[in-house]
């Protein structure tokens, strides 16, 4: 086993066949590690050359991550010693995510009743994540820019 | 970090009577991660050993970072080269490698090369020839970021390695890069592989440039559209089609144009990977290095 001596409580990695920018991965992770808990306020995230020499990755597909999450408010760089987290993400409610997912069976039951299966209903919702992602820019998910 | 890379300008090499290269005009900015790639024979290796100057070119010049003539002391000064299979002396030991890398260079950081060769657990007094070959690939690449270089230009680096010595040579290339914001332009078969690492891209074409960009752009400028087949000539009248496929029902169309372009009703739109344009301009020679829209605007 390997431990990461890095100075950050959290390590990045890549899932070559998701389609999902590489950038765009390790923006999500950090979101996701700020939802765990896994990165509280103050914490550093990884440096760019650890990350770099880890994954084998372009150095300026991190800064461009890093500067998106900065451009969300949630980490700041500082000049000299890295980027940290300057905001955490509460977790989704339990009662919304329990809200969603019942719509969600809903529009399930209507697809299904339409005639398409399970392919069907997941080549529709993916395609339409791609729509909206067109939509909201370059960027991606404008979801987190809601959350105060 | 801005100033231009290399510069070619109607750049050819002629070997007897055939052009390895020909009329070669690029201008790769600096700061960039620049995957040269093209079939065997397509002239990559001819144009980067004019780039770093050891060869003359027959037609033409090539320029390094800003002005230096390549081949130019200044040029020698700032460029460092790792030439295909990581050529080095396989009879010196990896400690005779460095002091000739200093002997050789007017500019020269042996305590960086040092460090590296440690951290990579690397012995000094090991023969080359008795290293793996990853390890001769990594003693090539201290050897030539001891140069301390603005540009760092690797022809094939990759296709002598298992996919392990891969990975960790292309993490030194990187960590390095961000330690130093060294300008770096290899040439690969790996396709793979460039997705993770490029920024930029060139392919080579039997001689020629077929398409030279940022990644972003290119990827952000090319797109598969699936419809029915009948009307595929409508649509290919109205977006410039790179490579279509054609079936009795189905058409897939690689197209190249600005994002935001209005897909066609009935038409379904996909976004490709980079991988997918490189393949399909290598198997489109004829392809013509169209211009993005953003070329243009410059």
């Amino acid at each position: 086993m390997t431990i990461d001596k890095g100075p950050s409580p959290i390590v990045f990695r890549l899932d070559p066949g998701s389609g999902v920018p590489t950038y765009l991965q390790l923006v999500h992770q950090v979101e996701q590690a700020l939802r765990l808990g896994h990165l509280r306020l103050g914490d550093q995230l990884p440096r760019v050359r650890d990350v770099v020499a880890g994954l084998a990755i372009n150095p300026n597909t991190v800064l461009k991550a890093y500067r998106e999450l900065e451009h969300r408010g949630l980490v700041a760089g500082r000049r000299g010693q890295g980027t940290f987290v300057e905001r955490t993400l509460d977790r989704a409610g339990i009662r919304e995510q329990a809200d969603l997912r019942r719509t969600l069976l809903d529009w399930m039951r209507a697809a299904s009743a339409a005639g398409l299966d399970d392919a069907g209903m997941s080549a529709l919702f993916t395609a339409a994540l791609l729509d909206r992602h067109k939509d909201t820019g370059a960027g991606g998910e404008g979801r987190t820019e809601g959350i105060a | 970090m801005n100033a231009v890379a290399i510069e070619a300008r109607g750049l050819g090499k002629r070997y007897g009577r055939s052009w390895a290269l020909r009329d070669c005009s690029l201008s790769i900015p600096g700061g960039h991660i620049v995957g040269l790639v093209g079939p065997n024979g397509a002239g990559k290796t001819t144009f980067l050993s004019m780039a770093v100057g050891l060869s003359t070119p027959t037609a033409g010049e090539v320029r390094l970072l800003g002005a230096h003539r390549a081949g130019s002391p200044d040029a020698l000064d700032m460029v460092a080269f790792v030439a295909q299979d990581a050529a080095l002396y396989r009879n010196l030991t990896v400690s005779d490698m460095l002091r000739v890398g200093r002997s050789l260079n007017r500019r020269w950081d042996e305590r960086t090369a040092q460090d590296r060769l440690a951290e990579l657990g690397i012995p000094l007094d090991r023969r080359v020839g008795a290293l793996s070959g990853g390890q001769r690939a990594q003693v090539a690449l201290s050897l030539a970021l001891a140069k301390r270089p603005g540009l760092l230009v690797l022809d094939e680096p990759l296709a002598a390695l298992d996919p392990l010595a891969r990975h960790e040579f292309m993490s030194s290339l990187m960590a390095a890069v961000a330690e130093d914001g060294v300008s770096v332009v290899f040439s690969s078969h790996v396709v793979a592989e460039l997705e993770r690492v490029c920024d930029y891209l060139v392919v080579l074409q039997d001689g020629r440039v077929q398409v030279s960009g940022g990644v972003e752009d290119l990827t952000a400028e090319h797109h598969v559209l699936v419809g029915p087949a009948d009307q595929a000539d409508e649509v290919a009248a109205l977006l410039p089609v790179v490579r279509e496929r054609r079936a009795h029902a189905q058409a897939h169309l690689l197209v190249r144009c600005a994002e935001g372009f209005p897909v066609p009703p009935g038409w379904q739109h996909h976004p490709v990977t980079l991988e997918e344009i490189v393949l399909t301009y290598m198997r489109e020679p004829a392809a013509a290095a169209l211009p993005g829209p953003k070329a243009v605007a410059r």
